[in-house]
């Protein structure tokens, strides 16, 4: 593995002797905070008024769906989760903690974020760090 | 010259299938040769061709369907816009009508999805670790399983409700000879067939199918002219929108917002509201995504999709009537053709030609896809008056 902690996201960051992080672009002349770096705000299509921001590891379920029928290779069942961050970013990643039922998982919940290293490697056999949600503590 | 009335004077689509022997191109002709018929003109009357089809959108799938049906030097128009292909394309002739450019054009869309699988989510990642899986999920089914939680957590919308959406669909399709399938699926079969993506089983998701449809547009001069008001039907507004920024719709697709604002739009282009309505052709790719959709074309006030559901309003014979042709679920969703397709059967009910499933005295229906990525296409359609 190299130096450099690989991540599954650009927006998922890991630097190097510290904690790793998810960030968001948040406009400054608008609010509105997205994950993907853009050439302008897709918002209000503000130039040179995006900046990083560091973004919340609580926040509230969303939506989900419990997904039965994946792709070769992919393990079911499991929770794909959408979950809005504690002071704004919306993220969607796998949902773990809680059984994949529908009648144990409560819509709105309190939910916590948590990085881990993802259970599969790249086609050249390389580790990356990725990120979960479960029910907050 | 210009902002004339446009009118479908002829229209057609196959009985969806699977049709491994045929090429793209020969299932297109079949519907333009159709439309063509329907209208009483040849090709040689045709001035523009709008061909809509997504997954061989490099392919020139328009040229290969004029080297079936008469190569007369005339543009053709390769249009791809995801699941809202054919309704762009119709609406591209439809605008170059009202420009004042044409008289009389021909809009075809057309795919050969049978025995694709399920979609999204399963590309190959160009580089670094595939995230299907990991960051929840991309395919089709769970993307909209996902939207309609999020109506579920708004407004407690249960998984026998979406299962209602199939039911009543694929009851629908029975009536139609031209729908894929034409069986009826009663509720446990809906809710027991194999869970896809919570909350959507096989049974609420679209069919994978071959498909097309194809209309004949003429201005209005052009329509009299060749005494076609008997069947013409006048399009009262044609509308399409991209979505608009919201906060979430980086990880989850919005199929709202677009929806809602195409809708408004519509309604004040045709001078129409949604209780003038007759009968609607959704984009019902999947169950839960119908329901959505009652709230965003203002067929009922939010949150009160549940209850349009539970009283039966969507059902032939209700107050409002939803996917007679079976919709994506039953009759199937052959993604190029669908936007054409879908105007089809408001055009047969507006003709009083839709047999079994026929609407009484129908007058105006409108007819709606969602392209994932997002776009959406709204057409509202006008009877001939008798």
């Amino acid at each position: 593995m190299s130096e450099e902690t690989l991540t599954i996201k650009p927006y998922l960051k890991a630097p190097a002797g510290g904690d790793p992080y998810l960030e968001g672009q948040k406009c400054d002349s608008c609010g509105a905070i997205s994950l993907k770096k853009r050439m302008a705000c897709a918002k209000c299509g503000g130039r040179d008024t995006v900046n990083p921001t560091k973004l919340a590891t609580t926040g509230k379920l969303h939506s989900f769906s419990i997904i039965h029928r994946a792709f070769p290779g992919i393990e079911v069942p499991f929770i794909s989760a959408i979950a809005d961050l504690d002071g704004g970013g919306t993220i969607k990643t796998n949902m773990v903690g809680i059984d994949a039922d529908p009648d144990k998982i409560t819509l709105g919940m309190d939910i916590q974020v948590d990085f881990q290293t993802a259970p599969r490697k790249d086609a050249d056999g390389n580790e990356y760090l990725t990120f979960v949600i479960k029910p907050a503590a | 010259m210009g902002s004339e009335d446009v009118y479908i004077t002829g229209i057609d689509m196959i009985k969806f299938g699977k049709f491994l022997d045929r090429s793209i191109a020969s299932l297109g002709a079949e519907a333009a040769l159709g439309a063509m018929d329907d209208a009483s003109v040849t090709i040689n009357d045709i001035q523009a061709l709008y061909s809509g089809n997504l997954m061989a959108a490099s392919g020139m799938v328009g040229q290969q369907i004029q080297e079936e049906i008469g190569q007369t030097g005339i543009p053709a128009i390769n249009v791809s816009n995801a699941c809202a292909t054919g309704a762009t394309a119709l609406r591209e002739g439809y605008i170059a009508i009202r420009a004042g450019i044409y008289d009389t054009v021909l809009a075809v869309g057309v795919e050969k999805l049978a025995g694709a699988g399920m979609l999204g989510g399963g590309g190959g990642a160009p580089k670094g670790l595939h995230p299907e899986g990991l960051l929840g999920s991309g395919s089709m089914p769970c993307v909209f399983a996902e939207a309609g939680m999020a109506h579920a957590k708004e407004y407690g919308t249960t998984f026998e409700q979406f299962a209602q959406i199939s039911v009543k669909n694929h009851h629908h399709s029975t009536m139609n000879p031209k729908a894929r399938y034409q069986i009826e699926t009663p509720l446990e079969e809906v809710m027991n067939a194999e869970m896809i993506s919570y909350p959507n089983t096989k049974l609420m998701c679209s069919a994978n199918v071959d498909g097309s449809a194809a209309a004949v547009l003429m201005s209005e001069k052009e329509m009299k002219k060749r005494g076609l008001q008997g069947q013409a039907v006048k399009i009262r507004a044609s509308v399409l929108t991209t979505d608009p920024w919201t906060d979430r719709d980086e990880v989850m697709p919005d199929v709202n917002t677009c929806t809602r604002n195409a809708a408004t739009q519509a309604y004040e282009m045709a001078g129409v509201g949604p209780d003038d309505l007759d009968l609607v052709e959704l984009h019902d790719c999947f169950a839960t995504a119908e329901v959505l959709h009652y709230e965003n074309l203002q067929l009922c006030g939010d949150g009160e999709a549940g209850k349009l559901i539970d009283e039966k309003q969507t059902w032939i014979g209700g107050r409002i009537p939803v996917n007679l042709s079976g919709g994506l679920l039953s009759k199937g969703h052959p993604i190029g053709a669908t936007g054409i397709a879908n105007q089809y059967e408001l055009a047969m009910h507006l003709r009083g030609q839709a047999g079994k499933r026929q609407v009484e005295g129908a007058k105006i229906g409108l007819a709606h896809v969602i392209g994932l990525g997002t776009c959406c296409g709204i057409h509202i359609l006008e009877g001939p008056s008798s």
